[in-house]
């Protein structure tokens, strides 16, 4: 290979391991992203210009090289910015199927390349590395596009009776159908292959599908690191450093966050991923619990507290996110400070849809760093506080987590707002979460219940306080 | 078992590449504050949108005539670039907040 496209191979590597140890880090962050954009475009470039093809020439088919470079760029540009932050999840998801099509796409390619060329004088490494891309490049876009359709709403949460059973047999089935391509049977090369990529389409579904829409981080990121997988099967394919490099890194590095995402959560990833049935049974027998009445709070009342309070602590959660309340929700806190309260939020390290999102929101509302306390500070600040209020956060703060074993969530760290003397919980309805149990804490006498969408309740708070 | 030693000793490099690049990916994410979680997990993905160079090498070694492919390999140079801008552009958006954060700390 020419020298100067190794080079650039190189740097590429050398910014993908920079650019994530950079993105480990709050303040290094952002440039550390823009460091690993640099040497992706520089790898891009190199390929396209200086790739000597197997007789020598440089590439051809430049036209559809460049145009399809420019409709993926405009698209996913247009994409990225124009996508609310809320829905930031469910693009990652899109994005990484894309991914994963992409290292699909490349191993039917080279199949029929490798068909054509005659199975006999290829090594059988080659296509296993071919089948190995197909198969983990497949389930990663099948199971983002079910990710990203259940995040969004269009796909709900099905469980399909025997689904563990039916998934194993078709983990099996796979297998099967590889071991059989690469000893070379009798049967039809092409029927072999494809009916891998059917069964491995049909495993991505059915893997994401039981699912819960909590745990959607979790799997995202897990599909994540099985696209970087892929990605290097590609690399190893075309004897490509960098994708070899920058493949086995996102693979390894996203298989680590998937498991501290999990840790965050004080689940393990066994759980998360075949634990979807358990967790529903346990939440039924604990829903027949008595549970007492619950209190609502007028609006007027809510302000009045709040206004006259010393220390309010706001918890926000996936209700706010969707209400896109995070802009009023900045103003009440202005209003309240206005008038000598002192106002901080309380933020859950998974509340919303994913790790950071929170953070992430009341940012775009310009809401000052210092006021977001993360759950272990927060934790030591409730029994100072007067009034909690929380806006659509529910899992985060349900005592159950401490005190009831047979809870699904039994062990995950929350928020212990209890220990202020009101709390004002702002929910749609009374109906669970995502965790789907039953929250004891809104039948406490210190609780009251302030339903409707929160952006609504957000805004009717700051027109009362106005007036007060 | 023969062809296993061959593929072996052919692609001795890449498998040690492989295996530093795992130690190496485990090593530089060590402690991530959870706050970053998100951020992490989209720059990554737009990582491994390295793919699209695979992409790249297909259609550029096509010829005119295989059509096969000319298509999958045009569709692929797509939904890879998609991956690697939309991946990239969206994580600077969401770390485009935390600067925002920054400056409104130093106030």
């Amino acid at each position: 290979m020419n020298a100067i496209l190794l080079l650039s191979y190189l740097i590429g590597s050398i910014t993908f391991i920079v650019g994530l140890k950079m993105l480990s880090h709050p303040d290094s962050a952002r440039k550390g992203n823009l460091v690993a954009a640099f040497g992706m475009t520089l790898a891009i470039i190199a390929t396209i210009f200086l790739y000597g093809r197997d007789s020598g020439a440089p590439l051809h088919n430049y036209g559809w090289i460049f145009g399809g470079l420019a409709i993926g760029a405009v698209v996913g540009t247009l994409a990225a910015k124009r996508v609310k932050m809320t829905a930031m999840p469910e693009m990652v998801s899109l994005f990484n199927g894309m991914g994963g099509a992409c290292a699909m796409l490349i191993s039917i390619v080279e199949f029929n390349h490798l068909l054509h060329a005659g199975t006999e004088n290829i090594g059988k490494g080659i296509l296993l590395i071919i089948i190995l891309g197909l198969i983990i490049g497949t389930v990663s876009f099948a199971g983002s596009i079910i990710a990203w359709g259940k995040l969004n709403g269009s796909i709900r949460d099905r469980r399909i009776p025997g689904g563990q059973m039916l998934n194993f047999i078709l983990l099996a089935g796979i297998v099967v159908l590889a071991v059989l391509l690469l000893a070379g049977s009798g049967i039809n090369p092409d029927v072999l292959f494809y009916a891998t990529l059917a069964l491995a389409a049909l495993y991505g579904i059915l893997f994401v599908m039981p699912i819960g829409g909590a745990d959607m981080p979790v799997v995202i990121s897990l599909l994540n690191s099985f696209t970087g997988v892929a990605a290097a099967c590609g690399g190893f394919l075309y004897d490509n450093p960098v994708m070899l490099t920058g493949g086995i890194l996102v693979g390894s590095a996203g298989t680590i966050l998937t498991i501290m995402m999990c840790k965050a959560m004080n689940r393990s990833l066994k759980n998360v991923l075949i634990g979807a049935l358990g967790g529903n049974k346990t939440a039924s027998a604990g829903g027949s619990k008595e549970q007492g009445n619950y209190k609502e709070i007028s609006i007027n009342d809510s302000a009045v507290l709040m206004a006259y309070a010393r220390k309010v602590f706001i918890i926000p959660g996936y209700g706010l996110a969707v209400a896109q309340a995070q802009h009023v929700c900045h103003e009440l806190e202005k209003l309240l400070e206005e008038k000598g309260v002192e106002v901080k939020y309380g933020i859950h390290p998974v509340a919303g849809r994913m790790p950071g999102h929170m953070n992430v929101l009341l940012a775009e509302a310009d809401v000052p760093y210092e006021k977001l306390l993360e759950m272990e500070e927060a934790n030591q600040e409730f029994s100072t506080t007067n009034v909690v209020l929380i806006l659509g956060a529910n899992d985060v703060v349900n005592p159950a987590a401490k005190e009831d074993p047979s809870s699904p969530i039994y062990g995950m760290p929350i928020l212990e707002v209890e220990l202020a003397e009101h709390i004002i919980v702002n929910k749609r309805s009374m109906k669970p979460g995502y965790a789907g149990i039953e929250n004891d804490l809104f039948f406490k006498p210190k609780t009251s219940m302030l339903f409707g969408d929160a952006k609504k309740v957000l805004q009717e708070l700051v027109s009362e306080l106005k007036n007060l | 078992m023969e062809q296993i030693i061959a593929f072996f000793t052919e692609h001795y490099d890449k498998i040690t590449i492989v295996i530093l690049s795992i130690f190496l990916g485990v090593e530089i994410i060590g402690r991530v504050p959870s706050v970053l979680h998100t951020p992490l997990m989209s720059g990554a993905n737009a990582i491994h949108g390295v793919v699209v160079i695979g992409a790249i090498i297909i259609m550029g070694q096509a010829e005119a005539d295989n059509y096969l492919a000319l298509i999958l390999g045009f569709l692929a140079v797509v939904l890879g670039t998609l991956n690697v801008v939309g991946g990239f552009v969206v994580t600077d958006r969401m770390l485009e907040m935390f600067k925002k954060k920054k400056s409104a700390n130093s106030k």
